[in-house]
């Protein structure tokens, strides 16, 4: 990424001041002009709706009865801070998105191991890996619940049965491990082909160096391999996250939110209040909260990742 | 930092070497066996992975009977009954909100984040940092936490159940990504060859078109592969802003729910048809789907 100080450079310089200003800035207009139409486009149509949001968020205003929109100051968020299923929703996005990611990225990593050596059929099996990453979601969610997660028809039932396990209904006595499950098995391709290509990258005279100097495969992939995909890693896990975080469709599909409220995300409570409870109020103040809470996190997340980046380069 | 299916040459050549090596045969045979159980391992994972989808498809060819056969069959006659079905149900229209959603949104990312690309790599403008981080700051904006005025706004404005407003929040979706994969692989561009083109006497515009745009053609497929699967995929809005009129196939699939296991190979029909768009894709461009996915920022 020495990409980033690239910014500093200018153009050649014509002689005098005043025509270098005029020049400078006749320049600087051509270079901006391409970049104008999707930073103008990206402003209005996310940051018009967000500011909205805050103003929403301001309002008593409950869509099934009009006229009830009214200036209320910060009591949206009292509520939002003192709402316990808030604090319920926001765990369970934390528990969610830090256990998907995670498994899916020791998995990950496992498989671009394997399938970093020739053998035959690799392409095929890559091929295999990555379909689930392919799959709509909406479609892989109900996948799992009808015919791998059924009580009475699932598969999971069928292959445990020998094992004693009998009719037990996953998603709703353990839907957490469900919920993490499916989007495991959907985020894991993707983590494998950001690893794979970091394996891919590395140097192969390392590699075949401490091969020489007699190290374990253990020691070389600890010492060397791991802190060479040191990047690859911490890049899935934040683009991981940050689609992750806003899972929707699985746990619509799935669970509900349910059963209670023990797979409710922050998404879906929020689909739930303006949705289902139409209260454009709550439900927008608990927009800001989220979007907050995100933006600090990712920002922190994304310094870690430049300043990486950064290192690497020097 | 493609993938490809060929030989990594080191591998190969230290399992020469090792062969050749004093510790002789036996070492040989272990590597050779370790070997073979490494690829019956990433057989039998792949597989595994695999095998929810293949069921899925194998379900969509039974009939209703079949798909609650227990124990499950693998063999039986396969019919097209279950995907005539599908189009009976009406699933036409929703094919071609998603075509029409998906193919104008990834046109429209492409036509905004390559010249926007452009200034932040080529002949960066100033400040490009601070305008990268600005837009990958967008994707940090939960779609949930946006719901609520959008669909305030677009009831307001009578733009509620628009294909076209899907079409802009997919663009507005997409468009950070498909900015910083576009940066990236105009990064790699050596700029000896744009000036040169213009120490020829090419103008800037028939630089970019004859020389910079051949050169980055496989960097723009890959951005709009990526574009296609999560604008098809894409869920969230198309339930929550689209009705009768623009809903998009993942809308389609989610009428199931109310009968959920009455027509389950009905079901697996339909969300075999739903998938196979983007997995096909996605099969054929596996080399761009890695670039794109790492957004082509690591390399």
């Amino acid at each position: 990424m020495t990409t980033l100080d690239a910014t500093t450079a200018t153009g050649p310089r014509p002689p005098t001041s005043k025509q270098r200003r005029a020049a400078t800035r006749k320049q600087g207009w051509a270079r901006r002009a391409p970049l104008l139409p999707a930073l103008i486009f990206a402003i209005i149509v996310t940051q018009l709706p967000f500011l909205l949001t805050i103003f929403y968020s301001l309002q008593s205003w409950n869509l099934v009865r009009p006229g009830s929109q009214e200036f209320v100051g910060l009591a949206n968020y009292v509520a939002v801070f003192t709402d316990s299923t808030f604090r319920t929703a926001a765990l369970n996005t934390v528990l969610i998105t830090a256990g998907c990611v995670v498994i899916a990225m020791l998995l990950g990593i496992g498989l671009a191991m394997l399938l970093d050596r020739p053998f035959r059929g690799r392409g095929v099996v890559r091929t295999l890996l990555i379909t689930p990453f392919l799959i709509m979601p909406v479609a892989g969610a109900l996948l799992w619940e009808t015919t791998i997660f059924h009580p009475l028809f699932g598969l999971l039932n069928f292959v445990l049965s020998p094992f004693g396990v009998d009719s037990v209904a996953w998603v709703s006595q353990f839907p957490m491990a469900s919920i993490i499950v499916a989007l495991v098995w959907q985020w894991t391709p993707f983590m494998m082909l950001l690893v794979l290509a970091g394996l891919q990258s590395q140097a192969k005279d390392q590699l075949e160096a401490s091969a020489t100097d007699g190290a374990t495969a253990w020691q070389t992939f600890r010492l060397i391999t791991i802190p060479h995909l040191r990047r690859y890693i911490e890049l899935g896990l934040l683009l991981g996250s940050i689609y992750v975080v806003n899972t929707f469709d699985t746990i619509y599909m799935m669970t509900q939110g349910g059963p209670g409220t023990d797979t409710t995300n922050l998404p879906f409570y929020l689909y739930q209040r303006a949705f289902l409870g139409f209260d454009v109020g709550q439900a927008a103040a608990l927009g800001v909260v989220v979007v907050a809470g995100t933006i600090i996190v990712a920002t922190v997340a994304l310094r870690m990742i430049f300043r990486t980046f950064g290192r690497e380069e020097a | 930092m493609t993938v490809t299916a060929g030989e990594s040459p080191q591998r190969a050549g230290s399992a020469a070497r090792s062969a050749s090596s004093s510790d002789g045969p036996p070492r040989h045979t272990g590597r050779a066996v370790r070997g073979v159980l490494l690829t019956t391992l990433a057989w039998v994972l792949g597989l595994a992975f695999f095998f929810p989808v293949l069921w899925m498809v194998l379900t969509g060819f039974k009939t209703e009977a079949e798909a609650f056969q227990s124990p499950p069959t693998l063999f039986f006659v396969p019919t097209l009954e279950q995907y005539a079905g599908v189009f009976e149900r009406g699933v036409g229209p929703y094919l071609v909100n998603s075509l029409w959603a998906t193919t104008a949104s990834t046109l429209l990312v492409i036509v905004l984040a390559v010249p926007a690309a452009y200034a932040l790599s080529i002949r960066p403008v100033r400040k490009t940092s601070d305008v990268l981080f600005f837009f990958i700051s967008t994707k940090m904006l939960p779609a949930a936490a946006v719901i609520v005025p959008l669909y305030v706004t677009t009831q307001t404005f009578g733009i509620a159940d628009n294909i076209w407003t899907l079409t802009v929040l997919y663009t507005a979706m997409n468009l950070p990504i498909a900015v910083w994969m576009m940066r990236s692989f105009l990064m790699e561009v050596p700029v000896e060859i744009l000036e040169a083109a213009h120490v020829d006497g090419a103008t800037l515009p028939q630089t970019l078109r004859r020389v910079l745009l051949p050169v980055v053609a496989p960097g723009i497929a890959a951005t709009a592969l990526i574009c296609v699967i999560f604008s098809w995929n894409e869920f969230f809005f198309a339930v929550n802003l689209t009705a009768a009129k623009a809903a998009t196939v993942p809308v389609f699939l989610v009428g199931f729910m109310t009968s959920e296991g009455l027509y389950w190979a009905q079901l697996s029909a339909a969300a075999t048809l739903a998938s196979l768009p983007v997995v096909l894709a996605g099969w054929i461009a596996q080399k761009q789907l890695v670039r794109g996915l790492s957004m082509g920022a690591v390399k």
